[in-house]
């Protein structure tokens, strides 16, 4: 039946849902990836940050959160130009962890 | 006779020990290597919660040990291990035989310009926190200007939580100082627009909470939650501050007439060339190793050894005080039960 108007779906995230498998095994190769503290510094010094929005921080709290095609579309807007990881108070080779994203998130 | 106790250092821990232990009838001798006592918080000006006058802290401790003998200006030379004491040789060519010593050796502040990126010397506008305690004591410094600045930022965790720094913890003290001085300044120049860019804030303490309240409902100071990456200079020498304002998840830039620093509380390289004399070891964050970091904080593994204050990792001055109270008891029991 139409009503004439449709519900848009939640936006919430709903944790019970969230599928980590591959966020797990990424973490597996890429451990540092769980000591991101989301200070902001590497979008803050990223260059394409104010073009594309693209941000380092976004791409982590996406993972965790299961918004993986939202953080796969972000990443492609990346230069690996590595500005990021000489910023990372954490010590976190984000350069690098871009990178394994990308692998992980191709493989499948 | 009465026993000799060494004690290294004449800031608040020093101090407090000595006078506590001058009470319980000891000999307690003071070695201070910079020529005054009281340590870093000789040159603070005023201190939360209370806004109580650090001059009046230091003050009171220096008329309650004037019993004790202190020497300023001077270091430990050399340590030789006797039977069951030590022998110490100081700089001034004293010689102390002791059987127990009580390490109140502090902190060392984060030498700011390590971070180049925020320009601490190399732009004129960018100060430290102990600066600016070092201008509301004196009055004096060029970098800000007489009718005050209209817009300055205070930048936490400079040098702490870290680990490009090498120091990966967190200062403690400098959430609240940051947010204390935000308001001293806002007080003294009610005009200026005033941010603190924050990672975390930390306000663990009592009343603290109570001061970011009034920072934000009585002073409007604003916070920005996002670590600044970078500072750089503009053709008219104002500072241009960037960060991620990691709140709205978009970049943000701020023109700014001061930008204060807040370094953070590292390890004394001195402490650990004197507790090398004496091969104390030092914990994982740098300071030096307690017994137990919760039941026996202020005895060393080695015996006859006793520290106090924040030369075992950062600390307020209650805390500090408090530490040194404690030590001063466990030197008594320690004494008591040799004898
Ligand atoms: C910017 C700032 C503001 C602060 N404001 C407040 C506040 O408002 N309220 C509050 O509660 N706390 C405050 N604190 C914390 C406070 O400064 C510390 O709690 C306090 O200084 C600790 O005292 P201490 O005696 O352990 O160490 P210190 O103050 O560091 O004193 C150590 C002393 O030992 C001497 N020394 C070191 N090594 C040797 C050696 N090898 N031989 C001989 N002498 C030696 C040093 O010269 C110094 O005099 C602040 C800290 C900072 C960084
Ligand atoms: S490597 Fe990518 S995310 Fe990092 S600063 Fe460069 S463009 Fe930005
Ligand atoms: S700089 Fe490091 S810790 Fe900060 S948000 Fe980016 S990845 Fe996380
Ligand atoms: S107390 Fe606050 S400013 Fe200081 S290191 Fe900790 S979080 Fe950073």
């Amino acid at each position: 039946m139409d009503f004439g108007f449709k519900i848009s779906p939640s936006s919430a995230v709903n944790l019970d849902n969230v599928d980590l498998s591959l966020y797990d095994r990424l973490a597996e190769v890429e451990p540092d990836i769980r000591k991101c503290i989301a200070c902001g510094s590497c979008s803050a010094s990223c260059p394409a940050n104010r073009f594309s929005g693209m941000s380092v921080r976004k791409a982590i709290l996406g993972l965790q959160r299961g918004k993986e095609k939202e953080v796969a579309k972000m990443l492609s807007t990346c230069m690996l130009c590595g500005k990021c990881s000489m910023v990372c108070p954490r010590g976190i080779n984000t350069r690098h962890l871009i990178l394994s994203i990308c692998k992980f998130y191709k493989e499948d | 006779m009465k026993d000799n106790i060494l004690i290294i250092g004449g800031g608040i821990a020093g101090l407090e020990a000595a006078s506590q232990l001058l009470k319980l009838g000891y000999n307690p001798i003071i070695v201070e290597k910079s020529d005054h006592l009281g340590g870093h918080v000789a040159d603070w000006n005023r201190l939360f919660p209370d806004m109580t006058p650090a001059e009046e802290v230091v003050s009171r401790l220096v008329a309650e040990t004037s019993e004790a003998n202190i020497f300023l200006n001077t270091e430990i030379s050399f340590v030789n291990k006797l039977k069951d004491s030590y022998n110490i040789m100081l700089s001034n060519g004293i010689s102390v035989i002791t059987g127990t010593l009580l390490f109140a050796t502090g902190f060392s502040m984060f030498d700011a310009s390590k971070k180049e990126e925020y320009g601490y010397g190399i732009y004129n506008q960018v100060m430290t926190n102990r600066d600016l305690e070092h201008w509301f004591n004196t009055g004096k410094d060029a970098r800000i200007p007489e009718e005050g600045p209209a817009a300055m930022g205070f930048v936490h965790c400079v040098g702490s939580r870290d680990e490009k720094a090498r120091n990966p913890q967190c200062s403690k003290v400098c959430c609240i100082t940051a947010v204390k001085q935000a308001i001293e300044m806002k007080q003294k120049f009610p005009e200026a627009m005033i941010y603190c860019f924050y990672m975390d804030l930390r306000m663990f303490g009592k009343k603290y909470e109570d001061f970011y309240i009034s920072a934000q409902r009585d002073y409007g100071i604003r916070f920005i939650r996002g670590r600044v990456s970078e500072v750089s200079e503009n053709i008219e020498g104002k500072l241009i501050v960037k960060a991620e304002d990691t709140l709205s998840g978009k970049p943000v830039k701020v023109t700014l007439d001061l930008l204060v620093l807040m370094a953070g509380i590292v390890c004394n390289p001195d402490t650990c060339k004197t507790a090398g004399l004496i091969s104390l070891p030092v914990d994982s964050d740098g300071f030096l190793k307690s017994r137990d970091n919760i039941a026996d904080i202020t005895e060393s593994p080695k015996e006859g050894i006793f520290y106090a204050g924040a030369c075992t990792g950062p600390k307020t001055v209650p805390e500090t005080l408090a530490e040194a109270r404690s030590a001063a008891l466990e030197i008594h029991n320690y004494i008591s039960r040799k004898k």
